[in-house]
């Protein structure tokens, strides 16, 4: 089944409109950018990351972003979830806070460091969800606070390293495709 | 130099990897499509991301229309001042030392992006720069206030339509190359 592109969607690009032949004059952006959704979203095979922990970590991404129809769009994803969804939706409102804030190596920029929350779920989500949602509200608000050690509590959780990586992408992706929505509608109100 | 930078830098840096790289003996067709370039199997970076080749080979030919694309738009230099503002605003010295080069060897403008590295985002360059920077920095702060203002100020600078996607573009996918390299391992 062909996927519509969600980008496109998600500004409400149409056939013609002006943004349209601005996408138009970046088609291999534009065409990877989708194709970048469907590898995270619509894999071959799901190895190491679940269908189910894909959808639940974008829901909670875009709910950090405040974005609702983006909220909506990830959230059809967990439509055999009903449960989960309600939980994801009660992480989050205690995940809600502003970025970027977060620490540098000891030395000069330790004048700029800022701190802010670091995010525990609250709900029983499960350890390896649990510990991907921390780790994803980290890459969201505060990703200079990464380490090797955050990679080690993933590992606790059941998490291997090509699933993190997965797992990294897609976050990092929606942090992307979340901020060219946004970026575009605005240009489409202003035109 | 320290084996780990503590502050922004045009100089060039290193990345080491916190999790196992691929082994090159393990790259498969779909791999070497992932990777685009068969020079990144040289890349520790690049050889980590292989392990899900599908999304690196998607998220390198995004990357590589939003910066080398250059029918008309954004010209080369303001795409790279977005990528690297948008490093310096996340915190990442990798990404922010690899884009200020380019910012500064395709604008010959190298003091002024050493000083966006030393000041920070809100440091003052000209009307157009700060307009590309301001931008960058509103699309990248979470959530966002980036609006129709921001689309207002950077034509106001001069930004076609095509250049103003092309600025939201670069800063936005600053924010997801940020992410991997600041999470998958550490400049050295």
């Amino acid at each position: 089944m062909s996927q519509p592109d969600v980008i496109d969607l998600l500004v409400g690009i149409t056939a013609g409109c002006h943004l349209d032949g601005l996408r138009a004059q970046r088609v291999q952006a534009r065409d990877n950018a989708q194709a970048s959704y469907l590898a995270l979203f619509h894999p071959a095979e799901p190895v190491d990351i679940s269908l189910v922990e894909r959808y639940a970590v974008a829901v909670f991404v875009a709910g950090l972003h405040r974005q609702p129809a983006i909220t909506a769009f990830y959230r059809a994803g967990l439509a055999a979830q009903p449960d989960l969804r309600l939980m994801l939706d009660a992480e989050i409102a205690r995940g809600a806070t502003a970025g970027p804030y977060g620490h540098y190596p000891a030395g000069p920029l330790s004048a700029e460091d800022k701190d802010g929350p670091t995010f525990t779920a609250i709900t029983d989500v499960g350890p390896r969800l649990a510990a991907a949602l921390a780790h994803a509200h980290m890459l969201v608000f505060h990703p200079r606070d990464a380490s090797a050690d955050a990679l080690r509590t993933l590992e606790a959780a059941a998490w291997s390293a090509t699933g993190i990586v997965t797992l990294s992408q897609l976050v990092a992706f929606l942090s992307f495709q979340i901020r060219v929505i946004i970026g575009l509608r605005a240009l489409a109100k202003a035109s | 130099m320290s084996s780990h930078p503590t502050n922004f830098t045009q100089a060039q840096l290193d990345w080491l990897p916190w999790l196992p790289p691929l082994p090159a003996e393990d790259l498969t067709p779909r791999h070497w499509d992932g990777l685009v370039d068969p020079a990144r199997a040289k890349s520790a970076y690049f050889m980590l991301l292989a392990r899900d080749p599908d999304i690196l080979g998607a998220r390198t030919r995004t990357d590589k229309d939003i910066f080398y694309n250059q029918n008309a738009g954004l010209p080369r230099a303001e795409r790279e001042l977005a990528a690297a503002a948008t490093s310096r605003l996340n915190g990442c010295i990798y990404c922010a030392s690899v884009h200020a080069r380019f910012a500064s060897h395709f604008s010959k403008r190298s003091a002024d992006v050493d000083r966006l590295l030393a000041e920070g985002v809100e440091v003052d360059l000209d009307p157009r720069w700060n307009a590309v920077v301001a931008a960058s920095v509103a699309l990248t702060e979470t959530p966002t206030g980036f609006g129709v203002a921001d689309i207002a100020a950077l034509r106001a600078v001069g930004l076609d339509d095509l250049a103003i996607a092309d600025a939201i573009h670069g800063a936005a996918f600053f924010n997801w190359a940020n992410r991997l390299m600041l999470s998958l391992g550490e400049p050295g």
